[in-house]
């Protein structure tokens, strides 16, 4: 096990190669190739890129990483963790040279410390940084301390030398349920104040241990950030909706729905679109890759998608309805709500405006040129003595 | 009192050719685009529970509405894009700089819509060949829910297709939040639509009512029917209603149509 504990020198992981280090563990030639090309399937690389990624780790030196930990439950780390391939897990501990991460160190104290500023003086502007977690800027960041230094301090000292940055998880990327309304320790994404180093969102709650690992072996095999979204998502993995790879389609496009969790349509497994399913909102990979090795995910198991790779998916509820609370007008206030006060108020408003129309315009309604009411039909071709009205 | 178009000679109102025929088009187009787009928004919004023996293979009703939906969709942006267009080659009444009260005399003649049609609170006669000052300005702001609508519709629309119009629009999915934002504003937007419908179809009937310039059927011929002098007061000042190309009732050539 002691080899899955960082080292409190950073100097013995210079110079193996991945592959050098695996074989060293007892891994199989074919095992590291069944890897790598499950590895580029995963992220849509295709047959050519089996020999890419092979080559990659054979020959690149490992990356140190700084794996940081703020706001978070950790969950992004057990995902990874947890991983069935036994590779992936090695890959973080091993391969990528963790040299810095809180929660898996075995030094503590100074000595941690010390880890943390070896490693980002000596790998200056090389080191992967890591980030799981938001960091909170209220009260001058006394929400989230470490070692009596605020998540604030620590994320722009050590995102200054970094190479790139992997925001891990909503948390990261969004700042997740500690960012939801009223966000009263002013959780921020990380996005929001590092400005002008490369950040890759791997979103989710957590992110699929695939999609991780996914990312770390790009930027292992390529030297350069995956191609992203608009929101900063590697495409590989968060390029399409969940409802666009989701097995149960078929039924939202036949309109067949489960109109309540109990009913016989969950059983012959329906869509569930009206049961607040938020998979047409929320890209992820979760329909093709899945969780756990591939075992199912949340809409296999019956239960509606909750968006956990979208940003304020908290605040976009409530999970088990199809429209959701319209932000600033309180619990269950929906657009249709509001549109139909509004609306109701327009027909009365309209209906009260003709009744004052047959009032107030009494005399000038017919009143007009050639069809005074009171005249008959008049030649004149002026306007007639009644037009000009009383008023000013 | 006389229904027909009154003689030359014994008439005190003048026709006037106010709307062509592809304003008119449009506005018809527009109007059944936006019913087929609200209609089946609802329907994607909270689809009804039609339980079926059938397999989910047999049916496809819920996939063919959201079709229709992004159709009429495609039909609604170019027809507005014609609209646009066509408020730089078409009549005075199209023109484009109707929609802004930017000049003084604009910004006055809202002022006294306002003052006269909505709030009551006088009763001069106002005569708008065109639209009146204050309409022209209701439906600038119409056409900017219109942009929105079609930005934000085709935000999320750009995921499902390969087109490279509906990729114009990814740029909008970060500012609301992702697609689930946005589809509640495209929602929201929807009820603006309603609500803009009722007080349309309202005013339409009102001016007609109060004013009997023939503003209903406006739409449909292009015809209005404005008194030959018009009278003092408020109606004088008007931007759109200032000389007009009029033809005398009965004289005229028709419409295109
Ligand atoms: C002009 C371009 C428009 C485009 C491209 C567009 C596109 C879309 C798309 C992509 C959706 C989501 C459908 C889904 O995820 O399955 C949607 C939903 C909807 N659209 Fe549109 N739309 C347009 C205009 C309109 C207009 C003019 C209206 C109404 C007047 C409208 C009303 C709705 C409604 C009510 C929904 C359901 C929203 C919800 O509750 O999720 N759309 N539209
Ligand atoms: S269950 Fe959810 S993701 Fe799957 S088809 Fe229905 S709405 Fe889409
Ligand atoms: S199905 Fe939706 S809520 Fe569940 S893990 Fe995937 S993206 Fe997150």
């Amino acid at each position: 096990m002691d080899t899955l504990i960082p080292s409190t020198s950073v100097d013995s992981r210079d110079s193996t190669t991945v592959y050098e280090q695996l074989t060293s563990r007892g891994v199989s030639r074919r095992d590291f190739l069944k890897f790598c090309g499950w590895m580029s399937a995963c992220m849509g690389l295709g047959s050519e890129g089996v020999a890419q990624v092979a080559q990659a780790l054979e020959t690149k030196k490992r990356i140190p990483v700084v794996w940081l930990h703020f706001q978070e439950c950790t969950c992004c780390s057990e995902s990874f963790l947890r991983s069935s391939h036994p590779i992936v897990a090695d890959i973080l501990l091993d391969k990528i040279s963790l040299d810095y991460t809180e929660t898996l160190l075995a030094a503590s104290g100074h000595q941690a410390e010390s880890v943390l500023h070896q490693t980002i003086t000596k790998y200056k502007g090389e080191y992967l940084l890591c980030v799981e977690g938001s960091v909170p800027t209220a009260a001058e960041g006394v929400y989230c301390c470490i070692g009596g230094r605020s998540a604030t301090d620590i994320i722009q000292e050590v995102a200054a030398g970094a190479k790139a940055i992997i925001a891990w998880g909503n948390c990261a990327c969004s700042g997740c349920v500690q960012a939801a309304k009223p966000n009263p320790t002013s959780a921020t994404p990380i996005s929001k104040i590092i400005t002008g180093k490369p950040i890759v969102h791997v979103q989710g709650c957590p992110p699929i241990a695939e999609v991780m690992a996914g990312v770390l072996v790009h930027l292992l095999t390529f030297d350069r950030i995956p191609q992203l979204d608009a929101l900063g998502r590697p495409k590989a993995f968060y390029s399409r909706r969940v409802h666009d790879t989701c097995y149960r389609r078929p039924n939202y496009d036949a309109g067949l729905f489960v109109e309540s969790f109990d009913d016989e349509n969950a059983r012959k497994g329906y869509c569930l679109y009206k049961m607040g399913c938020r998979g047409p909102t929320t890209y992820n990979s979760c329909g093709t890759i899945r969780w756990n090795g591939g075992v199912s995910f949340p809409i296999q198991s019956g239960h509606g998608c909750i968006g956990c790779s979208e940003s304020s998916f908290w605040d976009n509820g409530p999970f088990y309805e199809r429209l959701g609370s319209f932000p600033g007008f309180g619990i269950e206030t929906t657009a249709d709500k509001i549109g139909l006060v509004v609306g109701a108020a327009t027909v009365v408003g309209a209906a009260g405006h003709a009744v004052l129309t047959n009032v107030r315009k009494h005399h000038e309604i017919g009143e007009q040129p050639g069809e005074s009411a009171a005249n008959g039909p008049s030649t004149s071709a002026g306007g007639s003595s009644n037009q000009g009205g009383t008023e000013s | 009192m006389n229904t027909h178009a009154p003689s030359a000679a014994s008439s005190a109102y003048q026709r006037i050719y106010v709307w062509e025929l592809p304003v008119r088009f449009y506005h018809w187009l527009n109007a059944l685009c936006i019913l087929v787009l609200t209609a089946t928004g609802f329907l994607i919004a909270n689809p009804p529970a039609i339980n079926t023996a059938s397999e989910a293979s047999f049916s496809y009703w819920f996939g063919l509405n959201r079709f229709i939906h992004f159709a009429a969709a495609y039909v609604f942006v170019f027809n507005f894009a014609f609209r646009i267009y066509w408020g730089f080659v078409g009549n005075k009444y199209a023109n484009w700089k109707n929609f802004l009260p930017l000049r003084w005399a604009q910004a006055k003649e809202v002022a006294s819509v306002l003052r006269v049609d909505i709030l009551q609170s006088s009763n001069k006669p106002l005569v708008a060949a065109g639209h009146n000052a204050l309409a022209y300005l209701t439906y600038f702001v119409m056409f900017l829910v219109f942009v929105f609508q079609v930005a934000s519709g085709f935000a999320m629309y750009a995921n499902m297709s390969n087109a490279w119009f509906p990729q114009l629009f990814t740029w909008m999915l970060p500012i609301f939040g992702g697609d689930a934002g946005l589809r509640q504003w495209h929602h929201l937007a929807t009820w603006f639509f309603i609500i803009f419908t009722i007080i349309h179809v309202y005013l339409v009937f009102y001016h007609d009512y109060v004013e009997g310039h023939g503003v209903l059927s406006s739409m449909a011929g292009g015809w209005k029917f404005l008194p030959k002098k018009q009278p003092a007061g408020e109606g004088k000042s008007l931007f759109s209603g200032a000389p007009v190309t009029t033809k005398p009732a009965g004289a005229s050539p028709r419409s295109p149509s």
